[in-house]
């Protein structure tokens, strides 16, 4: 291993400008002229738009322009798509509404934006924004998933009858049924996998600018997907024609999904720059992100396990509402479909699975993919019912486990996905130790001493990443293909320029993608450049989500250094008077075999571009090529996390007291940067567990609207982590690697969970755990049992 | 617009301010000095810290013109003479940052902490100081790995 290369915990690269202050997000780029947008926003969750004066806000000062619903409509600005189709089982399409970018006709969601002011300030904006009069006839708003689609309740979109999306299905449901009939033991819990704001530090951001001369759009904003982006306001909103429309995600201050979708934010920006023939930016206010964000989870479970007498997992149900909020984003449909039903057999070997899943409108905030999407939900049913059912038949959680292990492979579930590799047993067993497991019951009887009560849960996880085979999510529905692009430009002086369609938010591409290239061509990873998130530089990609950036961004860079390197020998060949078949490229250095003559990689590159060892006729000269690479299969990380917690009796305060994870990634670039990734998901998994929880009250108004009232994870509620890998090679990829991203995210809330419910005795314990819920749950445990002594 | 003056990274600079800017436009907005950020808006976060005449403040909590005449310093202006901070660097060799956004505001913090608590930081305490700093990337593990081991070096 080299000290650049893959394996080494290289510092990062990007570091030095955000330790700085030089980072460049998109609210830190300005345009010479740009005026402010302001969003007049929806204060009811559901109403009907009579009428909007703003007559008296275009008199405000410093005011550009006013613009409404109506306007957006006659401009035949289209309207926000949802990309990927479900069928329902009755074989009917998704009953997808229109969503337009400001709404004309009615308010579904408190923050659906009504008008726009721009102006030169945006204190200028937010004060004429104030002066607009908005006629609202206050309807009655629906906001718990589970009463959506109840006789009677408020209709929110006449193309879906009883707010409903679509009814699916996955798996056989009468070998389950029959699989119940005959089981030893049922396992049942009734399980809420609470809504999430995703709260990147960075709000949502868009600068637009209209070039008149050229009739070209560019648009900054905060995109994990700026090619994606520039497809859909292309095509489908019909802003501008592919060509004359630039995407720019330069730094993005964290994502975790949100930043994934095409919101109306920017698709207004770009229509109000052409209009008003200057620049528009907008920047989110935490509040105004809170409203408009897309939500993550939110789903209504009820789930049962089937064992037999010697605890073997003969059959899992489940029945789930999903809460998709008022207007179907980019690509929610696939997040509690085929990103959650094809992940529940864990980690185990369940020969039946059935779930069904009705997707349902709700006065709320769109809800779409967020850190783990649809995987955590997955996790959480599974383990849950597992530790649930360990308990209920006496079997110790761990060993029940290890008696349903998948242990060959490849491994088909009956949920679509082809497990590849893995070693359930070798994670398990390495968190074990690490955990001290055989020393829980000396640490509990102390907590007890001290009059706390304590508990140990695991997770044991599984997720599918990198997605995807392109033609496996086209058959699911998927409008877009998975793959990922990458181009190699070699300069004449050897240093190298990548272009990736990969987007880096946090994750430290411009290093670990550098030290790859670095490996692989021998050269010093200060030589290598990463070039990512602008449409006018990288041809296309499909970003980053669904921890893919790995396995599928950098397999697309293997693939055009292979022909790079391929090309390079054929210079050399040339170089070097040898047949092209006997010259070795290693370590930066080309030789012909047998033989002591060599050139350098920085020479060879020279050679390429001054072309005087060649004719035209004989080889091309320069030295750049592209690859597109298509993945042959999901990858699946797994692992095993192990969550202590200590509770307090009096308060039901819990701390997590220890952590301990063992993750399968594959082959590991950077070890540094993936326990940094491991860290950030289990403080979001732990935050879901015991903080964080949206609430929106019966009229629809979200209560939890500011971190006044919305508990993001800090410093002090988490422990430090302690972090372990092991590693089976992915074996459809070259470089063995399974992606780490959203690992903590899927496995940390069901390890809380598991822990609490350990330490109180009841399986009836709600997410987020708050003291109040822990406490509630404990003087129930103890008159239960009071009434049972 | 009147003009607001102070001292900002060891330079006088005047910038226009109305009564209602907050002392982080002005920073952003007035001198274009984007380094500070703002990740909320209800002075939760610590995105927008700086220092104000030596000490931590949280640049959406006060108006520019409070700040008329102080001795400011953002994190533009942490480096010096070309070499980045004891505390920078120990950002960096600790990983204490993935998205970088929250960064800036977390290191003027750690600066202050040190120059109240001292050399020898604890995690409990650093987990505590850090109450009003925000981050949705690290976890916090390196970030209180790093200003521990910051705070060692500005010793």
């Amino acid at each position: 291993m080299s000290a650049t290369g893959i394996g080494a915990a290289v510092r990062r690269k990007e570091d030095f400008r955000f330790i700085t202050g030089k980072g460049q997000y998109t609210d830190d780029i300005n345009r010479p002229g740009q005026t402010y947008i302001y969003f007049v926003r929806s204060p009811h969750a559901h109403a009907k738009i009579k009428k909007i004066d703003s007559a008296e806000a275009m008199k405000m000062p410093g005011v550009v322009a006013v613009l409404t619903g109506k306007d957006l409509a006659n401009d035949k600005i289209g309207n926000l798509i949802c990309g990927w189709a479900i069928t329902s089982k009755d074989g009917s399409p998704m009953k997808m509404s229109a969503h337009p970018a400001i709404a004309n006709e009615k308010a579904n969601h408190v923050g659906d934006a009504v008008a726009v002011v721009v102006a030169e300030t945006l204190a200028q904006a937010k004060d004429a924004g104030e002066k607009v009069k908005v006629d609202y006839e206050v309807l009655p708003a629906i906001a718990d998933p589970a009463k959506a689609q109840a006789k009677g309740a408020p209709q929110i979109h006449e193309v879906a009858p009883h707010n409903t999306i679509y009814q699916w299905h996955l798996g056989d449901q009468k070998a389950v049924e029959a699989a119940f009939k005959a089981a030893r033991h049922v396992t049942r819990l009734d399980i809420i996998n609470n809504r999430l704001v995703p709260n990147a530090i960075e709000p949502r951001a868009a600068l637009a600018d209209y070039d008149a001369g050229n009739d070209t759009l560019t648009l900054w904003n905060t995109s994990q997907n700026p090619h994606v982006a520039r497809l859909v306001i292309a095509a489908f909103v019909g802003m501008a024609p592919e060509h004359k429309l630039r995407v720019i995600a330069p730094d993005v201050g964290g994502g975790f999904g949100s930043k994934i979708f095409i919101y109306p934010e920017e698709v207004v920006c770009l229509w109000a720059s052409r209009k008003v023939n200057r620049p528009v930016k907008w920047n989110a206010d935490r509040s105004e992100a809170f409203l408009t964000d897309a939500h993550g989870r939110d789903h209504v479970t009820h789930a049962e396990m089937a064992f037999d007498a010697e605890g073997k997992i003969t059959a899992l149900r489940a029945k789930t509402i999903a809460n998709l909020g008022a207007y179907m984003s980019t690509f929610s449909s696939s997040v509690p479909t085929y990103l959650y039903a094809t992940l529940l057999s864990g980690q185990y070997g369940i020969a039946n699975i059935y779930c069904e899943v009705d997707a349902v409108y709700t006065n709320t905030v769109p809800v779409d993919a967020y850190r783990g999407a649809g995987r955590p939900e997955a996790t959480f049913v599974v383990e849950r019912l597992v530790e649930a059912g360990a308990r209920e038949m006496g079997i110790d959680p761990a060993d029940l486990r290890k008696r349903n292990f998948i242990k060959s492979f490849p491994h088909q579930t009956p949920v679509i996905m082809a497990y590849d590799a893995g070693d359930y047993h070798a994670s398990l067993k390495k968190a074990m130790e690490l955990a001290d497991v055989k020393g829980f019951g000396k640490r509990k009887r102390d907590s007890a001493r001290n009059g706390k009560l304590r508990g140990l849960g695991y997770s044991t996880y599984i997720e599918a990443c990198g997605i995807a085979p392109s033609q496996a999510v086209g058959s699911l529905g998927a409008g877009v293909g998975l793959w990922e692009s990458a181009e190699v430009r070699v300069n004449p002086t050897g240093s190298v320029e990548i272009l990736t369609g990969s987007h880096s938010h946090g994750q430290g591409h411009e290093t670990t993608f550098a030290q790859l290239v670095s490996q692989r061509l021998g050269i010093p990873i200060e030589n290598v450049s990463i070039v990512h998130g602008d449409t006018d530089k990288v041809q296309f990609g499909m970003g980053t989500y669904g921890s893919r950036s790995g396995a599928v961004g950098m397999t697309a860079i293997v693939k055009a250094l292979d022909k790079v390197e391929a090309k390079a020998k054929k210079v050399a060949a040339f170089m070097l008077e040898a047949a092209e078949g006997d010259i070795e490229f290693k370590d930066g250095k080309f030789t012909v075999a047998g033989t002591d003559k060599a050139a350098g990689w920085g020479d060879v590159a020279l050679n390429a571009y001054i072309a005087h060892k060649f004719t035209g006729a004989e080889l091309e000269p320069g030295l750049k090529e592209g690859a597109f690479y298509d993945p042959t299969n999901f990858t699946f990380p797994a692992g095993c996390h192990i969550c202590e917690v200590e509770i307090d009796q009096e308060t039901g305060d819990t701390e997590v007291v220890a952590w301990t994870a063992v993750d399968d990634f594959g082959v590991v670039i950077n070890p540094m940067i993936v326990e940094g990734q491991v860290h950030g998901g289990i403080a979001q998994g732990v935050g879901q567990a015991l903080y964080e929880g949206t609430v929106y009250d019966k009229d629809g108004q979200l209560v939890t609207g500011s971190y006044m009232d919305y508990a993001m994870p800090r410093a002090d509620y988490l422990p430090s982590f302690k972090v372990d890998t092991t590693e089976t090679r992915c074996p459809s990829n070259p470089l063995g690697m399974k992606g780490c991203g959203e690992a903590g995210a899927i496995a940390a809330p069901a390890a809380v969970m598991n822990a609490i419910t350990d330490a109180v005795g009841t399986e009836d314990i709600a997410m987020p755990a708050t003291p109040a819920t822990v406490w509630r749950a404990i003087q129930k445990t103890h008159k239960t049992r009071q009434a049972a002594e | 617009m009147p003009a607001v003056s102070m001292t900002v990274n060891g330079k006088a600079v005047t910038a226009d301010a109305d009564a209602r800017t907050l002392l982080v436009q002005y920073l952003r907005e007035g001198l274009r000095l984007t380094g500070t950020h703002v990740g909320c808006d209800t002075s939760q976060c610590g995105a927008c810290v700086v220092h104000v005449n030596g000490k931590a403040v949280k640049s959406c909590t006060i108006f520019a013109w409070q700040a008329e005449g102080a001795n400011v310093t953002t994190i533009e202006g942490l480096a010096q003479n070309g070499k980045l901070h004891p505390m920078q660097e120990a950002f960096r060799d600790n990983h204490g940052l993935q998205c970088g956004f929250c960064t800036p505001g977390m290191i003027m913090t750690a600066v202050d902490m040190v120059n109240r608590k001292g050399h020898d930081l604890d995690d409990k305490t650093i987990r505590h100081e850090l109450e009003g700093n925000i981050c949705r990337c690290t976890g916090y593990h390196n970030i209180v790995k790093s200003i521990a081991a910051g705070a060692k070096a500005m010793a």
